[in-house]
């Protein structure tokens, strides 16, 4: 196997300035080399380390493809056991709400102030948990042998955004999490079903507050314009008949509950079809539309291959050009397989389009991506989760709690001036053990050899592993996906005033040094 | 090797206004403005407009996080419930720091910093703000205050002032302006924050604030592991946007290259800012840390026009104290500091540019607790000040008998005081911005 990496389909650079080719034809398996299987790993997982990238690279992309894809096959041997407690935010019982309405009619100030208090420490305990939750989840992210699982359970979890902020119940939040992942790969119609019974976004969304008589719009609104269709393939009328057939699916502690008493089981019209439509009618109804299957493969799409712009009013993807193609042949392959997931992103993940020069190494990390994704791919410790989770929040992506029922905007939005630095600097941290809040004397002292990532390059051309131009070239292209020149002399000028040499005793600290340059790259931000 | 400067460093093309000109095409808009602001910092030190800007009014928000009890702070001394519901943690009427005009109500004894304020007529009392519903939660009230929205979702409010402002002319930050956008943008740097994280308030949906909660962290932090690495550090992201960006000018790549520079362009003026020495000295405190870095910025003449300050500790459930204590502690650090920033401003003619805000998420329940402590309240006193303020006290104190539940019934919705500020200081739509429409509270002297 030749692990200098092999270039990339012949030609490309000089079709760089083309756009990507709306061809869904599957890629010839001479053009998936090096280059190709770094790509896959990084948009069906968080990218990979150079042995993982020349296992897939060797095994071509038929087999890759559906090794990452099939995630049943590999064993889930996650460390990370969820233990989580489901009774922090029960609701108060009979007993002491009773007690409460007795200390409010006597105006027993003490009593009141003693429930408001174990109120507040339950509230505490809840916060303390989601916490928890959040550590345990970019864990799994870091350490799941099947990338792709986590990967799509982190669409979902943006697709179909629920913010602990509001609901303010952690256990509903893992729950939710859990379910995403029974479906990251599975199919969009169970997904759908399920979302209309799930607890934590029944409650985000306020269908617990929608009975018969007075219907609360939010939940069928948003599942029309965020979840399923999109602005504009709907009419009001259909939102309110979809609120109706709502009403009643509600849910008791953590379980989905079917309230018939609150359920409007009148007759109504939904998208044409007409009955006594009740919340999976109303789900059907939708999932009959073209427009479903569009809607879902456009977000995947900006999910996995590139940014399109916000949906317009107008008609289905007529301004995302050769993209809009793409889109609506991976929606008729979600159609011909009832929104089955997998087919749908085999034939992404084996497309020329998908490997195409405009589309690689283009996409703006988010800031899980960019976490999870450097220590994957470059094995470096994971020192403290709580300071990678606190790293995220401020580089605008807090999981669990989304900004709003749209999810994160992602692309450019997660960078600015200040998005920038702490991009940098939890990167430098990573590598160095530095915490990003200057000096400390509890500085992570864990050491980090990044030597180990130059045993491919050691394998297929001893020698080479103590070459610096040699060296400078394989990190740039396993981090940045290529060699760029002007890259390529700054790192060799460093290389040259810290003694020119890559082997010997400061070998672990140059290499750590040319780490901490090119991840402090501008292109180091995209994947 | 020597770490030789190449001919052409980033260092010497920002120390030179008339080099930038030059280069003003090749790079982005930001720094051209930067540019601007630092000429006009060195060339008209002192002066209160700076040339090309139409406005250059400042907001500075001080947050209070804890929920301050308001009824410690400014005292109703005047009325009797206010002895009977606190025995043990009242202040004593003969050491409340009376106020002018003012009926029956004075400062903590501790505030003498803000007394004098007062005195010099720098001062506005907001009395009785709040809203209604009020939400006793720490978090879901500062959300509220935050998004002005009483069901706490959406943007900040400073974030969508932010959006409206400064990207209705096509630009956002490394955003691609028209051409002559850079001179019609009002607003064209974002917010700054001190803190760990920006707040909500000032998250938009296109303009995100920097932050950071000391400026030696505005900047990589690789450099302090190798000096060998700030070299080629500086040198790999002062490409800007270069030919070698894959996929033209607008690709991803391209972006963040002018990004990477204004970051560096940004950190390099801040930095420099801050470490100006202050005219007058702070109090060594975290607030005073605070103000003292925002008066130099505002000196500096950053082109900034919001600046967010946060002390924190008021959460007194517990042994808060009277006249003396910890919650005097706290309101004798806010005022000393707020002393200090406006003799600071005025040092260089910077306070008839600055308005600066005080809120916290709620107040206090009106009676003590049963640790000598307070619980979480509703209505609370906000603070205006500056030269621009109207002076005085606004609003009556909200009523001792009539409680709601034990708390304080508000008069004054905290979306009218926003109001009054958007309209009379920054010129801005407060319709647009507090997506609603509040009469705007008069607290801007008429000019």
């Amino acid at each position: 196997m030749n692990a200098q990496p092999v270039k990339s389909t012949e030609g490309a650079a000089g079709r760089r300035e083309d756009r990507a080719s709306s061809s869904l034809a599957p890629i010839r398996p001479g053009a998936f080399g090096y280059d190709q299987a770094r790509h896959l790993l990084w948009r069906a997982g968080f990218g990979g380390t150079p042995q993982q990238i020349q296992t897939l690279a060797s095994w071509g992309p038929e087999k890759a493809v559906d090794y990452l894809l099939e995630v049943g096959a590999v064993p889930d041997g996650s460390s990370r056991q969820a233990s989580f407690d489901k009774d922090i935010m029960q609701p108060p019982s009979a007993e002491e709400r009773r007690l409460y309405a007795e200390a409010r009619r006597k105006g027993d100030e003490e009593a009141l102030a003693k429930a408001r208090l174990m109120r507040q420490q339950k509230e505490r305990a809840d916060r303390m948990q989601v916490g928890e939750m959040q550590k345990w989840w970019l864990g799994k992210m870091i350490e799941s042998p099947r990338p792709l699982e986590e990967k799509m359970t982190l669409f979902w979890h943006g697709h179909f955004a629920t913010s602990y902020r509001t609901i303010e119940n952690s256990y509903h939040m893992f729950l939710q999490n859990e379910m995403f992942r029974r479906h990251a790969v599975g199919n969009f119609a169970e997904l759908l079903f399920g979302i209309i019974r799930d607890p934590a976004m029944i409650a985000y969304l306020d269908n617990n507050d929608s009975r018969k008589g007075r219907a609360n719009e939010n939940l069928a609104r948003e599942i029309m314009e965020l979840f399923a269709l999109g602005i504009g393939r709907y009419s009001e009328k259909d939102i309110k008949e979809g609120a109706r057939a709502l009403t009643g699916y509600t849910f008791r502690d953590d379980e989905f509950y079917f309230d018939k008493g609150n359920h409007d089981d009148g007759a109504k019209t939904i998208l044409g079809k007409s009955g006594k439509l009740d919340g999976d009618d109303f789900v059907k109804a939708i999932l009959e539309q073209r427009a479903c299957s569009q809607f879902i493969c456009r977000k995947l799409y900006s999910f996995l291959v590139a940014d399109l712009p916000p949906l317009e009013r107008a008609g289905p993807g007529d301004s995302d050009g050769p993209a809009g193609s793409v889109v609506s042949q991976l929606a008729s392959t979600m159609l011909a397989s009832k929104y089955e997931m997998k087919p749908v992103l085999r034939r992404l993940f084996l497309s020329e389009h998908f490997y195409h020069p405009a589309v690689m190494a283009q996409q703006i990390k988010s800031p899980v991506v960019l976490v999870v994704g450097a220590v994957r791919s470059l094995n470096t410790p994971v020192r403290d989760l709580s300071i990678l989770n606190d790293a995220m929040d401020l580089m605008g992506q807090n999981l669990l709690f989304p900004p709003s029922v749209k999810g994160w905007d992602g692309g450019r939005s997660w960078i600015n001036t200040s998005t920038f630095y702490v991009r940098q600097n939890i990167l430098a941290y990573l590598l160095t053990g530095k915490k990003p809040v200057g000096y400390d004397a509890n500085a992570d002292t864990q050491k980090y050899d990044p030597s180990e990532l130059l045993g491919e390059l050691a394998k297929a051309d001893p020698g080479a592993e103590r070459e610096p131009a040699r060296v400078v070239e394989y990190l740039l292209r396993l981090t940045l996906g290529r060699a760029p020149e002007a890259a390529r002399s700054s790192l060799m000028e460093f290389v040259n005033t810290s003694g020119g040499r890559v082997d010997g005793e400061n070998r672990r600290d140059l290499l750590v040094g040319l780490l901490l340059l090119i991840t402090a790259m501008p292109e180091y931000q995209l994947c | 090797m020597t770490f030789d400067h190449p001919a052409y460093t980033r260092r010497q093309f920002l120390g030179n206004g008339l080099m930038l000109t030059s280069a003003a095409l090749a790079v982005p808009s930001f720094i051209q403005s930067s540019a601007q602001a630092m000429t006009a910092a060195l060339l008209n030190a002192g002066v209160t407009s700076l040339p090309g800007v139409p406005d250059d009014h400042v907001l500075v928000v001080v947050q209070l996080s804890g929920g301050n009890d308001g009824l410690n702070t400014v005292v109703p001394y005047g009325y009797g419930e206010y002895y009977k519901a606190r025995p043990g943690i009242g202040i004593p009427a003969d050491q409340i720091l009376k106020l002018s005009g003012s009926d029956g109500v004075g400062l903590h004894p501790q505030m003498t910093g803000l007394k004098a304020l007062h005195d010099d007529g720098l001062l506005t009392v907001v009395q009785g703000v709040g809203y209604p519903n009020p939400n006793r939660s720490h978090f879901k009230s500062m959300d509220i205050w935050h998004t002005a929205d009483t069901t706490a979702t959406g943007d900040g409010w400073l974030g969508r002032y932010f959006d409206s402002e400064c990207c209705g002319f096509g630009k956002g930050e490394s955003g691609r302006a028209p051409a002559g956008a850079a001179e019609a943008a009002v607003s064209n740097q974002p917010g700054i924050a001190i803190g760990r994280s920006a707040p909500l308030a000032m998250q938009g949906r296109k303009i995100k604030p920097i932050s950071f909660e000391s400026a030696d962290l505005f900047r990589w932090i690789g450099q302090d592991i190798h000096e060998s690495l700030k070299n080629p550090y500086q040198e790999i992201n002062r490409r800007g946007e270069t030919a070698e960006a894959a996929g033209g000018s607008d690709s991803n790549a391209a972006f963040l290259m002018r990004t990477a520079l204004d970051a560096q362009v940004s950190s390099d003026l801040i930095r420099k800012a801050v470490a100006i020495k202050p005219e007058v000295q702070f109090p060594s405190t975290e607030i005073g840390r605070q103000l003292s870095m925002i008066s130099c910025m505002i000196r500096a003449g950053l082109k900034t026009r919001v600046y967010y300050a946060n002390h924190g500790g008021f959460d007194t459930h517990a042994g808060q104290g009277g006249p003396q204590g910890r919650h005097g502690n706290l309101l004798s650090q806010y005022a000393e500091a707020m002393r200090a920033f406006y003799k600071d401003l005025k040092a260089h003619e910077g306070d008839k540019r600055v308005l600066t805000m005080t809120f916290s998420e709620f107040g206090r329940r009106v009676g003590q607790n049963a640790s000598g402590g307070t619980d979480h309240g509703t209505a609370a006193p906000m603070f205006l000040c500056g030269p621009m303020v109207r002076g005085g006290v606004i609003g009556e104190h909200p009523s001792l008998k009539d409680l709601d539940d034990g708390d304080l019934k508000y008069r004054i919705d905290f979306r009218t005081v926003y109001a009054g500020i958007l309209e009379q200081w920054m010129k801005a739509d407060s319709r647009t911005i507090l997506e609603g429409s509040y009469r705007a509270l008069d607290v801007v002297k008429k000019s």
